[in-house]
């Protein structure tokens, strides 16, 4: 039970770890500047940059 | 379970390139639902996208990196890595079997028939850790010009989504871009068409060998809270796994493997013995049964 309850745990760690990456994202406003990029056409990704 | 899981590939392909207007506008997305990520590959730059390519944000963000701490915003990719790693953390590697259009392409090409079917060498899986590590983080940081700018690797050089999905038909849109085709685009075109080729003869070809995403997600596979879960006392080590596994896998020998994609074909269709079972953060979620069966 221990053992279950430790990697039920475990898989949490990352799962907090990223959340709170994602948190300082919007904090910072990076989403604002994603759409930004996502607005443009980007010639690398066609192969013509 | 396999033609479920098809009409959900299909399903997700249509929703996130669900932009109809494109031939009228000749012109990509530009509404605020582009904020959303694409959690499979899908180019942001492909007319029909309304979502953004993590792939390709984390690169645009990171080649930047110096010029944004310079005028105090300090984007580095957290948002990105943030929701892919919500993503990974959750599900694994689950979107590349269920909601990747790309893979999804690559499965319906491996139904065309060829002569012989390819199994793909070990050594080759490992080169979507080197794109993951050097083409989308380490090269687009490090490799600046004079202005202190760097390029985004993987897009630029490789991403075979990108030529298909974005370069094809923003060339048919955008006559003025034809002029600018060079070594660039054909070597582009090389990826691309190697890569379609080759899935005709060994499924998913570029999600075994070059995918970066996949890369990442299958980092997430022994941790995530959903995982395909191995009843040792019921496995008879015959092999059937194996046999039905697009990546080629043999679960029993490598549980939740950074390969698995959770197509679920081994529980479905592989295992006639219930060996496997599908968990959610290590309970239950398909139904177990109590039959005990005896190893060969």
């Amino acid at each position: 039970m221990l053992k279950k309850n430790k990697q039920i745990f475990y898989r949490f760690i990352p799962l907090t770890i990223f959340l709170i990456l994602f948190m300082i994202g919007i904090a910072v406003n990076e989403p604002q500047r994603v759409l930004e990029q996502a607005w443009n056409i980007c010639l690398d990704c066609i192969g013509i940059g | 379970m396999e033609t479920v899981r098809k009409l959900i590939q299909t399903f997700f392909t249509f929703l996130t390139n669900g932009y109809v207007l494109f031939p009228w506008t000749k012109n990509i997305y530009q509404g605020s639902f582009k904020i959303v990520c694409s959690p499979g590959l899908n180019c942001y730059s492909c007319p029909a996208s309304i979502t953004y390519c993590p792939l390709g944000s984390i690169q645009q963000l990171l080649l930047g990196i110096r010029f944004s701490f310079e005028t105090g915003s300090y984007f580095f990719g957290s948002y990105v890595f943030g929701t892919i790693g919500i993503i990974g953390s959750l599900t694994g590697r689950l979107t590349c079997g269920w909601l990747c259009p790309f893979g999804l392409l690559q499965e319906l090409l491996y139904k065309i028939p060829s002569w012989r079917k390819f199994r793909t060498a070990k050594p080759l899986r490992y080169i979507k850790y080197f794109m993951l590590v050097f083409l989308v983080i380490v090269f687009p940081l490090v490799l600046t010009d004079q202005w202190g700018m760097g390029k985004p690797w993987f897009c630029k050089f490789v991403c075979p989504a990108g030529t298909l999905e974005a370069g094809f038909p923003m060339l048919a849109l955008q006559p003025d871009l034809r002029a600018t085709v060079g070594l660039l685009f054909y070597n582009k075109l090389f990826w691309l068409f190697l890569f379609l080729i080759w899935s005709v003869f060994s499924c998913r070809f570029f999600c075994k060998t070059a995918c970066p995403l996949g890369a990442f997600y299958g980092l997430f596979n022994k941790i995530s809270f959903l995982q395909l879960h191995l009843n040792e006392e019921n496995c008879t080590d015959c092999g059937a796994c194996f046999q039905v596994c697009p990546m080629e896998i043999q679960f029993n020998k490598n549980v939740n493997s950074p390969e698995c994609i959770l197509c679920m074909r081994c529980l479905h269709e592989g295992c006639k013995f219930d060996a496997i079972s599908l968990r959610g953060a290590g309970l239950p979620l398909s139904p177990i049964s109590s039959k005990k069966y005896i190893r060969k």
